[in-house]
């Protein structure tokens, strides 16, 4: 079963229509990269998958699930948002910390919040919270800043800040990690780094979506990808199939300006 | 020297009443202000237009008037007279102040980026936690050094209360004119100064302390 399902997802700014019925899907451990030029719809995409865009139409499932139908009329708790919200987690452009926090205090922010509605935090208290502690340095320590766990974002570099945001979001252990262009806010010389991070995940089968721009590296990691313009997929398949031999026009003119 | 005794009696005493309206202000303004705040950017239009209304009348008209109107209205309105002068004092004050405040809580909270606000949610936490674990501390930073001015001010403003003959200290020390004195009036400047003084100091401290990160 996919692990992923999005079925004809619209999304209209006013009159603009940003989203015009995206479908895709995507099995577990899979590594999806979403292409396209800026205002193609992508950004919008992963936006509306993980909650922070109402989509106006369609509908999205996580292992066969529906975790957002447009036409539903309900409106889900507060509780049932957040559950289905953790499914994902989600890597901004523009890392997003929280300035008040040290590197390690933002990776356990989230954890030790939902730890303390557990119905055994207060006889394990001590247990719990030294297990997310320890668990926040094991993922600094995977994005390569144990050492920088004691500082605050504005006293790391970009690169640094958004593997540490990286790190955020795996703390709650999300069954999906989307990345919202992880590289572009960064000096071209930072991106390696960011690189070579989520490199090191699909190692170890994270399943991934990652939109980006960079196609090189898209091409070098993904098991699939979808190249969208206009508000729609035009092209979808292998990155032999989309990269290597695009057989669309648009994808062909996209391609060549990038490359 | 039994003058001198007099003066700094009266004088110390008033000041005592500008001291009752500064705190009694300062506790009841700061809460009450951040309710006008959240009424302002409430999304139920009604109350938004409500508070936005208010805060246009109280920072629009003079302070002065609005101490005229708590004093003199219930009395000429409805025949309740008001008793207690520095009440109807503190009343104007705390009004007038929590409408100010409003405005300094209303900048700060927007201006947090919305990027804020998106970390918080995709990372599960209720719109309550976003509110008092992300951005309320970051709201306190921004809006340390304008609360420091309009504080400032406040103890400045306290002297309006002579308006209604409550006895603080400018008005005690205009007493002694009569005799011939200006030193008095002079002097309570420096009360002013010194409390002004400690208070830029306090918040000179508070800034630093916030000034750990950048941002």
């Amino acid at each position: 079963m996919a692990i992923l399902e999005v079925k004809n997802l619209h999304k209209s700014f006013g009159k603009t229509e940003v989203l015009k019925s995206v479908s895709f899907s995507m099995e577990k451990g899979e590594i999806l990269s979403i292409l396209g030029s800026s205002g193609s719809g992508k950004t919008t995409l992963l936006r509306c998958i993980n909650f922070l865009e109402k989509a106006s139409g369609g509908q999205v499932f996580v292992d066969g699930s529906c975790i957002f139908d447009a036409s539903s009329k309900e409106k889900p708790s507060p509780a049932v948002m957040r559950e289905r919200q953790l499914n994902f987690g989600l890597v901004f452009q523009s890392f997003n910390l929280f300035p008040q926090y040290t590197a390690l205090e933002n990776v356990v922010l989230a954890p030790k919040l939902q730890a303390a509605e557990r119905a055994d935090f207060k006889e394990n208290k001590k247990k719990i919270l030294s297990e997310i502690e320890q668990n926040a340095m094991n993922l600094l320590d995977r994005v390569g800043l144990a050492e920088k766990a004691g500082n605050y974002p504005c006293q790391l570099s970009g690169g640094q800040q958004q593997r540490v945001s990286i790190a955020r979001a795996l703390a709650l252990d999300p069954k999906i990690l989307f990345f919202d262009e992880p590289t572009s806010a960064l000096d071209p010389e930072l991106t390696g780094e960011i690189l070579r991070v989520i490199k090191d995940l699909a190692s170890k089968h994270m399943t991934m979506v990652i939109v980006t721009h960079e196609i090189e590296f898209a091409r070098n990691v993904s098991d699939k990808i979808i190249f969208m313009d206009g508000g729609v997929v035009v092209e979808e398949g292998t990155p032999e199939q989309v990269i290597g031999n695009p057989r669309h026009e648009r994808t062909r003119a996209f391609l060549s300006k990038m490359l | 020297m039994d003058k001198f005794i007099e003066v700094f009696n009266s004088l110390t005493s008033g000041f005592g009443l500008n001291c009752i309206i500064f705190l009694s202000t300062l506790v009841l303004a700061i809460p009450l202000g951040l309710i006008v705040a959240f009424g302002s950017m409430s999304e139920f239009k009604p109350l938004k237009w409500l508070t936005k209304t208010f805060v246009w009348i109280i920072r629009g008209t003079p302070l002065m008037l609005q101490i005229f109107v708590v004093f003199y209205a219930p009395g000429l309105l409805f025949e309740i007279p008001m008793r207690s002068r520095l009440t109807a004092v503190i009343i104007a004050f705390v009004i007038n102040y929590a409408a100010y405040f409003s405005e300094i809580y209303r900048g700060g909270i927007e201006s947090i980026p919305v990027g804020q606000y998106e970390a918080g949610q995709v990372l599960g936490l209720t719109k309550k936690q976003v509110f008092s674990k992300i951005v309320l501390f970051q709201v306190i930073k921004r809006i340390v050094p304008p609360m420091g001015n309009e504080i400032i001010t406040l103890v400045k403003d306290t002297s309006l209360a002579r308006a209604i003959a409550v006895a603080e200290i400018i008005m005690q020390a205009e007493r002694f004119t009569k005799e011939g004195l200006i030193l008095p009036l002079f002097s309570t400047g420096l009360y002013f100064l010194v409390v002004n003084g400690l208070l830029t100091l306090l918040f000179g401290y508070i800034e630093k302390r916030l000034n750990y990160y950048k941002g």
